[in-house]
């Protein structure tokens, strides 16, 4: 009942926060890649692509996603649009 | 005879391992199969205890890979089920005493013999691990529903995969009713979805485990157990049946199914 209630009041159980936790950790756990060889790499792929074509440096994400026990690297580099360029 | 070789293993100590080696061990005997439990855990050996045996032991597992007495010498057969026996683990040597090759040859001998090898794992992803596995057809992870217990059983489906032995199928252990109703336990989808594998058996929280270990009877034999009831379908599944799943989550209730229908992927 209690968890009934959590859950069409959105509250947070302590379930649901063992949940999100071994979410992150598990992944970490898979790939052994701590988050600090994340930010490193991300910065080096920022500094690859940029060379051919202008992105937006703050705006680029490197995330780990999972499908089963499938870890896949997903980067999204959003490009400075050519608009902008001409205006600077 | 062709039988099959079963592993349980766990990563975390303190699961369930032996408890349930001893109770599928002895589901299987009673729907009328052959099986030999064997204890890998050498060092700390405990299924002996746990299937009320430990008087009965002349031989242990070492001696058999070291040639001091033949296979059959060192089944104790069980005291109730006379297609019970168990293979002890010795318990003045250590895990370095056997090999993944001297298991393997173990393995193989037992297949001709048996229908079913249920083998206990020592706690841990080292030698002790590694030789339990070695011989295994098919290997079956158990966890308790604690973020520990989880983490450890993900790092351990990793290893088994690595070792090409095919991905292994979950036994989740201990679960309490009241925590899951109330949101303060992992259910059973939970951690299905955080380690992506196959469900073998949910086992409810259950005093006559306690009980059945202070008495040497595996709960699998006990008619009122809840737990010894999850075990016996857990048998029932092992042998290829399909068996429901015990309504142990709150889901089953009515509040549960109303929030499902509410709010569908809120779990």
């Amino acid at each position: 009942m209690k968890r009934f209630i959590d859950r069409i009041s959105g509250k947070q159980t302590s379930a649901n926060t063992a949940k999100e936790r071994l979410q992150l950790v598990l992944i970490h756990d898979r790939t052994d890649l701590p988050p600090g060889v994340m930010e490193s790499m991300r910065d080096e792929i920022i500094d690859v692509i940029s060379r051919h074509v202008d992105v937006e440096r703050e705006d680029v994400q490197l995330k780990i996603q999972q499908e089963g026990r499938q870890q896949f690297l997903l980067a999204e580099i959003p490009i400075q649009s050519s608009k902008r360029k001409r205006g600077r | 005879m062709a039988g099959k070789v079963i592993t349980l293993t766990s990563g975390k100590g303190g699961v369930g391992k032996t408890t349930a080696t001893a109770n599928i061990g002895a589901a299987l005997a009673d729907l009328g199969k052959n099986v030999v439990c064997l204890d890998a855990d050498i060092g700390l050996r405990n299924l002996d205890v746990i299937l009320g045996l430990e008087n009965r032991i002349v031989y242990d597992l070492v001696d058999v890979v070291e040639g001091r007495c033949r296979l059959r010498q060192a089944m104790i057969r069980d005291k109730r089920l006379s297609n019970l026996h168990l293979i002890p683990a010795a318990q003045t040597r250590d895990k370095s005493a056997v090999s993944p090759s001297d298991m393997i040859r173990l393995c193989d001998e037992l297949r001709e013999i048996v229908d079913f090898v249920i083998i206990d794992s020592p706690a841990g992803i080292e030698r002790g691990f590694r030789n339990a596995i070695a011989g295994a057809d098919e290997v079956l992870v158990i966890t308790n529903p604690e973020v520990s217990a989880v983490r450890d059983a993900d790092r351990i489906i990793g290893l088994i995969e690595a070792e090409e032995k095919g991905s292994p199928r979950l036994i989740l252990n201990r679960i309490k009713a009241e925590m899951v109703e109330r949101g303060d336990m992992l259910n059973a989808d939970d951690v299905l979805e955080l380690l992506a594998v196959q469900l073998l058996g949910v086992v409810p929280e259950d005093e006559n485990i306690l009980i059945g270990a202070n008495q040497g009877v595996p709960v699998a034999l006990n008619g009122k157990s809840q737990a010894g009831q999850a075990f016996r379908n857990i048998g029932r599944r092992i042998l290829g049946e399909e068996v429901p799943f015990l309504e142990i989550s709150s889901d089953s209730g009515f509040f549960g199914r109303l929030s499902r229908f509410i709010n569908p992927s809120g779990r």
